[in-house]
């Protein structure tokens, strides 16, 4: 898995590509502890990632109820393989994908 | 029947992965049935890996074989770690709002989804899951 961070301003896109799985879940969760201070707006790209796993998911979840508090946030470019699994889970009614 | 039995560490995810992969493209499964496959095999083998042994380790057995008409997969993880039935973990509530989700319990449901059949037993001090898939 790579992350690519954009910020602006109080703006933050995030893309993460490859696999968000038990391996590297774990990274994504310390990146998110303090990329997400002050940011209002946080955007997920996934045009790039292929494969999501329930420690992904978690990831997300966090992120979200974090989010909640604090701003807004969004998925975007999910593929069809992640929307399958975010539909599974119900986590497709949680969030806000573009 | 093909097996392949790892230290249940996170580390040898991998080579379960690549193991049940190689054998769903000789059989010429398609992308989404591979990719179903590996969550299923990930969700289990993290299972094993984080709770069976904890704190020690041991190992992890994971048997692959097919039927036909119709076409199915058969998989079956072992492990002799603590007496485990993950069938009898309550499945998250997913129509429950963003505040009330909890972050657990989404592998195993994950698992359920994923495959046909699926039915776990407790022998000789062992975990045997089996699962069925079609494809």
């Amino acid at each position: 898995m790579e992350i690519q961070k954009e910020q602006n301003g109080s703006a933050l896109t995030i893309k993460v590509i490859g696999r968000l799985d038990a391996g590297s879940a774990p990274e994504l969760s310390k990146e998110l502890t303090t990329a997400l201070d002050g940011v209002t707006d946080l955007t997920f790209d996934f045009a790039e990632l292929k494969y999501i796993a329930s420690a992904g998911l978690r990831v997300l979840l966090v992120a979200q109820k974090r989010m909640n508090k604090q701003g807004s946030m969004k998925l975007v470019n999910v593929s069809e393989a992640v929307l399958e699994v975010l539909d599974m889970t119900g986590f497709a009614s949680l969030m806000t994908i573009a | 029947m093909e097996k392949i039995t790892v230290e249940a560490v996170l580390e040898n995810l991998q080579r379960v992965i690549d193991f049940a992969t190689e054998k769903l493209e000789e059989r010429d499964c398609s992308m989404k049935i591979i990719m179903q496959t590996e969550l299923v095999i990930e969700e289990i083998f993290v299972n094993i890996s984080s709770y069976a042994y904890h704190p020690e380790t041991g190992s992890a057995t994971f048997c692959i074989e097919f039927e036909e008409n119709p076409n199915a997969v058969l998989m079956t993880f072992i492990d002799s770690g603590k007496h485990y039935n993950p069938l009898e973990q309550a499945p998250p509530d997913t129509s429950l709002d963003i505040d009330e989700r909890e972050v657990g319990g989404l592998g195993i449901f994950l698992v359920k989804k994923n495959v046909d059949e699926i039915s776990y037993e407790y022998t000789d001090g062992k975990n045997i899951l089996h699962m069925k898939k079609f494809f």
